[in-house]
């Protein structure tokens, strides 16, 4: 079913996916210290990227541990002329989970995203039930999202030169649409798919109204990241 | 804005005309391919095809209003048509293409320097919901507007049970992933004219097959091993997400400019499924809804004189 173009950049440590027409950087942080242990992949935020180096709030996962660059941050492709939604987002988390899984122990992954990556590793967790792990949301950029219905809508474009992050990006997925019933579809996916009994795990102090329907959801844990990365581990 | 080198000629239709001029736009960086009929001069009327159509699917209505005396301008959106395959594609991208069109065209009958000059629109099926989002969002921009049967209503969801529709949501959502995965090296199936056309008749049952063998030579391209349609590969059809029909819907009450909707009654696989009942009530202060028996959902192909002529009295002198 995958057939994902990959390519190993020069540094060795990142690899290049393909989703569609775009080049997406898929970071290898650190080698796994117990090969028994399932990879994390670590999603970043609005306007950010996967850092330099494993976060000190990770250092307890055994497994190696991966970060992706979404479509127009980091080292990923910066289209032209726009066109970012989640769901694109969504695709180009599942072009890394494609590239993860199989090295897997038990052919799953752990998810982990901050803001707007957290809300991506929440639809991950219900697209691809029988291959997530957990996924752990937390606190970052882009956590809020835009509205829940329609509003009065503005259209423009913006002046860009190939900027990292796209500015495009940073406007159209900081007002993606999140109307609450869609957004608990993707927990339900993740219960009935899934072989955990809490497969979500909300670890924000911030609670905007998608968020807030998610973790009253039956199966998501509100609990502190070191207790969702032990339970997923 | 550039030129388009000639395509191999069309096949031929009656009524059907290829357009008097053809050229690209620089919409941000996205070339958009953009198509007119009439006078050079002539006032302009932007025409905005629909989902996986193009611009040239306007052959047979296009000529018809030039005939009122209207420059008609279509563009191709992008990923369709002769529109560049952009690496990203959304509704607000969409958005952005029309305002480049708007904005050029507007441009050619004085409307820079700071102001608006107000268009007549028409748009069909996505297009027509396109437009009736944007004249919500800029009315500014609109002197009056044609939705041919592109009012959407809301989403076909069968009365199941809730596992049921749990269990659709799914593989809905893996079928779109999976889809995803394989696009980097996709390319549309390649077969002779009449096969294309018959693939595109399982779509358009109430189109003549004459018709459908023309799109092939205009929405199409000949390679060496057979006709491929020139839609970027990645989409397609269905797909999930946040949005809802309805909410295209609830700005159809407020819009300022005179408005007319032109509904075929024969509910088709490519339409809304929208029955008339349902949006009559939503109609603006200054808008009606047509109803046309026997038509289905590309009302302007199947009837392209009678639909001309309701659009040409709606919008009056060309000026």
């Amino acid at each position: 079913m995958n057939t994902t173009t990959t390519a190993t950049a020069k540094d060795g440590r990142t690899q290049i996916v393909r989703h569609n027409k775009i080049d997406l950087a898929l970071h290898l942080l650190r080698d796994a210290s117990d090969q028994s242990h399932r990879p994390l992949l670590l999603l970043h935020a609005l306007g950010e990227q996967t850092p330099a180096a494993v976060p000190p709030w990770v250092e307890s996962w055994r497994g190696a541990i991966h970060g992706l660059d979404f479509t127009g941050h980091g080292g990923s492709t910066i289209p032209r002329g726009g066109g970012y939604t989640a769901e694109l987002l969504l695709g180009d988390a599942d072009v890394a989970l494609g590239a993860l899984a199989p090295g897997s122990p038990d052919g799953m992954i752990t998810v982990l995203g901050r803001g707007l990556g957290g809300y991506i590793a929440l639809q991950l967790a219900g697209a691809r039930a029988s291959q997530v792990h957990g996924a752990i949301v937390l606190d970052g950029p882009g956590l809020a999202g835009g509205p829940t219905g329609p509003t009065s809508q503005s259209f423009f474009s913006l002046e860009t030169h190939g900027e990292v992050p796209d500015p495009y990006a940073l406007v159209e997925l900081g007002r993606d649409l999140r109307p609450p019933d869609y957004v608990r579809a993707f927990v339900r996916l993740a219960i009935d798919g899934s072989d955990l009994d809490e497969p979500v795990a909300v670890c924000t102090v911030f609670r905007p109204d998608w968020l807030e329907a998610v973790a009253g959801e039956h199966g998501v844990m509100d609990v502190a990241l070191a207790e969702a990365l032990d339970a997923y581990a | 804005m550039s030129g388009s080198a000639p395509g191999p000629p069309a096949l031929d239709f009656p009524g059907a005309e290829t357009p008097a001029r053809q050229y690209d736009l620089d919409a941000n960086g996205v070339r958009i391919a953009v198509h007119e009929w009439g006078e050079a001069d002539a006032p302009p009327l932007l025409a905005v095809h629909g989902g996986f159509d193009f611009a040239r699917t306007y052959d047979l209505f296009a000529p018809r209003l030039a005939a009122g005396g209207w420059r008609v301008v279509a563009w191709d959106q992008r990923g369709h048509g002769d529109s560049e395959h952009a690496a990203l594609y959304s509704w607000d991208a969409d958005m952005r293409d029309a305002l480049a069109v708007f904005d050029h065209v507007a441009g050619t009958v004085g409307g820079r320097n700071g102001h608006f000059t107000p268009l007549p629109v028409v748009g069909h099926s996505k297009g027509g919901a396109l437009m009736t989002q944007l004249a919500d969002a800029q009315p500014f921009r609109f002197r009056a507007l044609v939705n041919m049967d592109g009012i959407p209503y809301k989403r076909n969801i069968p009365d199941i049970a809730e596992h049921e529709r749990t269990k659709m949501l799914s593989d809905d959502i893996a079928s779109w992933l999976d889809h995803r995965r394989r696009t980097a090296d996709l390319q549309r199936k390649p077969g002779t004219i009449d096969e294309l056309a018959a693939r595109r008749g399982r779509m358009n049952p109430r189109l003549h097959v004459d018709w459908l063998r023309r799109l092939v030579t205009t929405g199409g391209f000949e390679s060496a091993d057979g006709w491929r349609w020139k839609i970027d590969a990645s989409m397609r059809f269905g797909g999930f997400g946040p949005w809802r029909p309805e909410w295209t819907l609830m700005r159809l009450p407020g819009l300022p400019m005179p408005f007319l909707g032109i509904l075929g009654a024969e509910m088709e696989e490519m339409g809304w499924g929208t029955p008339p009942k349902k949006v009559l009530p939503y109609m603006p202060l200054l808008g009606r809804c047509e109803v046309l028996d026997d038509v289905g959902h590309f009302v302007h192909i199947e009837q392209p004189q009678l639909v001309a002529d309701l659009v040409l009295d709606f919008f009056g002198e060309p000026a």
